[in-house]
This record gives C-alpha cells, sequence and structure tokens, in this order.
C-alpha cells in the first residue's frame, strides 16, 4: 500500500471524490447564479433555497406520490423554476432600476421567509432520500458509489450544456445581447420583459436541479442551501460575475480545493474558498474569468 | 409625395425631468430619404428615440403605417417594420460578426438575404467570425447597419452614419445609402455633415431647441445656403 505524504489513498480519494462532488454542486449553482446576475443584474440569494425546494419537491414527490426519482428529477425543476417565474413576475421585477442592494435584500429575504416556512412545516432535522442507484464499485485505491459517480457526470452534462446554451444557440445569442444592452435588442423586436422571466426561471430550475441530484446525497433538510449559497456566492465572485465557463471551473477547481484541504490541512477547509475569493479580488477584482466593464 | 408611411406631429418627449422634444413634427413618404439636421442637442436623436420608443416619456402623435405607435413598447414597433441604427452602432461585443447580423428578429418577408448583405459589405463576410468588439470604427457602422437590413423593415432609422469615419468611408457609406433607397427602403437620417446629407437625400427637416422649424428639398439647397450654414452654425 502506497501513501503519499504520509496520508493513505482511501483518505486521499475519498476526499477528492468529495470535493469533486461538492465541486459539481458549486458549479451548477453558480452557473444559474452567474446566468441570472447577468441578465436581472441581481444577485439571486434565494438561490440555495430553490436549491432546497428542489430537494423538497423530488422527497415530497416521492413519499406522498410515489413518483420515482427520474420523474422527480425532470418534474422539480419545472415546478420549482414555475415559482421562480412567479417570483420574477411578481416581485423581482419591480426592483430592477433600484441599486444592487435592494435585489440582494429581497432575496435575502425571500430566502429566509421560504427557509423558515420548510422548517416550520417540515422540522430542520432533515429526512434522508434512498438512492436511486445503490451500490458502487471498488476501484481499488478507494471505494466509489454509483449515484456519487453519476452525480458529477450529470453535473458535468449539465454545465456543458448550459455552456453551449448560452455561448452557441441563438437563444444565448439573445442573452449575451441583453446581458450588454437590452434597450437595443429590445428596439430590435424581442421581448426583453418576457426574456429576463425566462432566463430567471432557468436559473431557478437548474438550482432546483442540483437539489434534486443532492437529495440522496444529503439529509433533504429545510436549511440544506444556507450554507452552500455563501460558497456559491464565493464562486461566482472568483470565477467572475456572469461568467459562465468561470462559473464553471471555478466550481469544480474549488470543490477539488476544498477536498485537499480536508486530506492536508482539515481545520481550514470551511475557510479555504474565502481565502481564494480574497486572494483572487485583490489580484483580479473581475475575477478569474471575468472581464472589467 | 405619396401618402407619408410615417407622421409625426406634436412630439414631447423628456429625459427624467428634463423636456427635451417641444412638439417636432415631420412626415416622410413610402421610399423617400429624409434627413433631420441641427446642431448638436436639437433632439436629432431624442427624435429617433421616440419613434422607436426607447425615451422615458413621450406624447403627441406618431403614426406609421396607419399605425400608432405611441403607446407601443420599442419591441412591438420593432415588429411593425422600423429599424434603428443608433449612433453609438451599439454592436455586441459578446457576439461575433454573423451573430450580430443575425440578431434581429425577421420581422417581415422581404429583407434581404445575409448573402446579400455580405455583398454589400465584403468586409463583414471575411471577419463574420471576428468578435464584434475587435472591428474598426467604419467596419462597426457597416455592421450596425447591415444588421437591420435582414429584417424586412420598411422604415430605417439611422443616426449619424458618418459620425467619426474617416472620408474613403464616409463615401462608401453614402452609395449603400442610395443603394438601400434605391431598393426601395424609407430612411431617416440623422446627419450633422450636410454635405453628406445633401448628396443622399430628398428632402432636409432643420431642428432647433426641440421643434422642426424649416424643411428644404435637396433641390434648393443651393439657393437656401445661406440659411443652411444660419441654422447649422457652420
Amino acid at each position: 500500500m502506497f501513501e503519499l505524504l504520509g496520508i493513505p489513498p482511501q483518505a486521499l480519494f475519498g476526499q477528492l471524490l468529495l470535493g469533486l462532488i461538492n465541486g459539481a454542486f458549486y458549479a451548477m449553482l453558480s452557473l444559474g447564479l452567474a446566468v441570472i446576475f447577468g441578465m436581472l443584474n441581481v444577485i439571486n440569494f434565494t438561490h440555495g433555497a430553490q436549491y432546497m425546494m428542489g430537494a423538497f419537491a423530488a422527497w415530497l414527490m416521492l413519499t406522498q406520490l410515489d413518483i420515482p426519482f427520474w420523474a422527480a428529477l425532470v418534474l422539480a425543476p419545472l415546478i420549482v423554476g414555475l415559482f421562480g417565474i412567479v417570483l420574477e413576475k411578481v416581485l423581482l421585477k419591480r426592483i430592477y432600476h433600484l441599486d444592487h442592494l435592494y435585489g440582494f435584500l429581497l432575496t435575502f429575504g425571500l430566502a429566509l421567509i421560504i427557509e423558515g416556512v420548510f422548517q416550520w412545516k417540515w422540522g430542520s432535522s432533515g429526512a434522508p432520500y434512498p438512492s436511486p442507484i445503490p451500490g458502487g464499485t471498488n476501484l481499488g485505491f478507494m471505494f466509489l458509489p454509483t449515484y456519487r459517480g453519476f452525480v458529477v457526470v450529470a453535473a458535468l452534462v449539465i454545465c456543458l450544456v448550459t455552456w453551449y446554451g448560452i455561448e452557441r444557440t441563438k437563444f444565448g445569442a439573445y442573452l449575451r445581447a441583453a446581458t450588454e444592452n437590452p434597450t437595443l435588442v429590445r428596439a430590435f423586436g424581442i421581448n426583453v420583459p418576457r426574456l429576463i422571466t425566462l432566463t430567471y426561471g432557468l436559473g431557478v430550475g437548474l438550482a432546483a436541479l442540483a437539489g434534486v441530484l443532492a437529495a440522496p446525497i444529503q439529509q433533504v433538510s429545510a436549511l440544506m442551501g444556507v450554507n452552500l449559497v455563501l460558497v456559491v456566492f464565493a464562486v461566482v465572485v472568483i470565477g467572475g460575475m456572469g461568467s459562465i465557463m468561470g462559473s464553471i471551473v471555478t466550481g469544480f477547481g474549488l470543490g477539488l480545493v476544498e477536498g485537499l484541504t480536508k486530506v492536508f490541512y482539515p481545520p481550514a477547509s470551511n475557510t479555504v474558498i474565502f481565502v481564494v475569493m480574497a486572494l483572487v479580488l485583490l489580484i483580479k477584482p473581475a475575477g478569474l474569468f471575468g472581464q472589467t466593464k | 409625395m405619396a401618402e407619408a408611411l410615417l407622421k409625426v406631429d406634436d412630439l414631447q418627449a423628456w429625459y427624467g425631468e428634463s423636456h427635451i422634444l417641444h412638439g417636432v413634427g415631420f412626415e416622410i413618404g413610402r421610399g423617400e430619404l429624409v434627413t433631420l439636421l441641427g446642431r448638436n442637442g436639437a433632439g436629432k436623436t431624442t427624435t429617433l428615440k421616440s419613434v422607436m420608443g426607447i425615451v422615458g416619456k413621450r406624447t403627441g402623435t406618431v403614426r406609421f403605417d396607419g399605425r400608432d405607435l405611441i403607446a407601443r413598447p420599442s419591441d412591438e414597433i420593432a415588429r411593425l417594420g422600423i429599424a434603428y441604427c443608433p449612433e453609438e452602432r451599439g454592436i455586441f461585443s459578446s457576439l461575433n460578426v454573423e451573430e450580430n447580423l443575425l440578431l434581429p428578429p425577421i420581422v417581415k418577408p422581404g429583407g434581404m438575404s445575409l448573402a446579400e448583405i455580405y455583398q454589400l459589405f465584403p468586409n463583414l463576410e471575411e471577419r463574420k467570425r471576428s468578435q464584434g468588439s475587435k472591428l474598426s470604427g467604419g467596419e462597426q457602422q457597416m455592421l450596425a447597419i447591415g444588421r437591420i437590413l435582414r429584417t424586412g423593415a420598411d422604415l430605417l432609422l439611422l443616426d449619424e452614419p458618418t459620425e467619426g469615419l474617416a472620408p474613403v468611408i464616409v463615401q462608401r457609406i453614402g452609395e449603400i445609402i442610395r443603394q438601400l433607397k434605391s431598393r426601395g427602403f424609407t430612411i431617416l437620417l440623422v446627419e450633422q455633415n450636410f454635405h453628406f446629407a445633401a448628396t443622399v437625400a430628398d428632402r432636409h427637416y432643420v431642428m432647433e431647441d426641440g421643434r422642426v422649424v424649416d424643411m428644404i428639398a435637396s433641390a434648393d439647397v443651393q439657393q437656401n445656403i445661406g440659411k443652411l450654414q444660419t441654422y447649422l452654425g457652420v
């Protein structure tokens, strides 16, 4: 049995896998935040609550209606995405002309309310969600649970599909153009307010999709998104506000950095991302992939 | 002049608290090329923006093809067949040249094809994979004009297409504008450069302090040259 710097390989690869899985969630969530920020100019602090709603929707479907995981993977993001569309139409669209601070306060307040309601109704202890693909493979140097492997692959696919949709399709061209100059895009005949609503719905749906994927790994609980949204916010800042590729690369990268820190210096694992954020902001204030406007 | 395609009457417009247009009135017949001349700050750009529906507040009448535009949002106005080329050109830097060209949706049949547009602007075809931000000023202007020819819009609003460009490019843009007119486009052109305007337009409206104060046909420009120079302060 080989050892690396006195670390047994099981521990190293185990933490790396965990880091990769966390990174997958960071990437999916920061992607949604980046898309929403680019288009709405709002930092969506409700993102963590919407991720939690995705997990809850899947759990409720399974326990109340016997709807299996794979169906929930499609249905939950649709339902939560629709909820996002209603939020945008009723509340968010009223604050676009105001300072960022108002968007932050509104979405942060909404998150507290949503999480409060779920906590009041279902408590905060959390409920387990059975793994839809039980079992795993012994890779020799570590044991890989099949579902966790699936999550990493699924997250990569989701990220790449989103990237392709934004950077290579007509719809994405509308999004990018409207991010730069919404007035002109509208003067070309495109219904920009509808585009904005749709973008928010998509971003929220993406958060819910991550939530469904997380349900079998974590406990489904009202507060599962609270700490996550802070880390994800840091990821978006490090990657560069509004940068799609930046979010994906930084999300996975920081997951791994966090995993490695857990192996080599566990006490720092909770803070390492914020240390990286501070360093990046000092050296490149617009983020690793961001452009200064 | 045939029946007016665009008829503007008592148009008033505001930016926030400042009252910019004080009752602008003019009209353009189908297939005509008309300019708005005037000094900086006379309200030419604001007039175009008011027709397009992108100023804060506006009142009065703007009739296009028999429909009233004043209460409509800009996306609806565009879909009725008006296309706008802004003074700052508005090239999207995160889109490449072809994506910029294909961005404005087709609103009516009868627009130019991509191949025809590339024929008109060969440089754009050579640079179709370049990011919008990498173009020269002249290329950006050509892209900004080329972009609105596909949509099938009948009326083109061009805001100072020659601003800041080298004389040889200005000449090229003049040729292109004449070609567009001969293809049947109706064009409302805002210009500072009245020598340029005189070579392409049928008629000129002169603006001062947010009003149209005079109208001069291109044929009468020579007789009125002194008056025009006073208006424009040249």
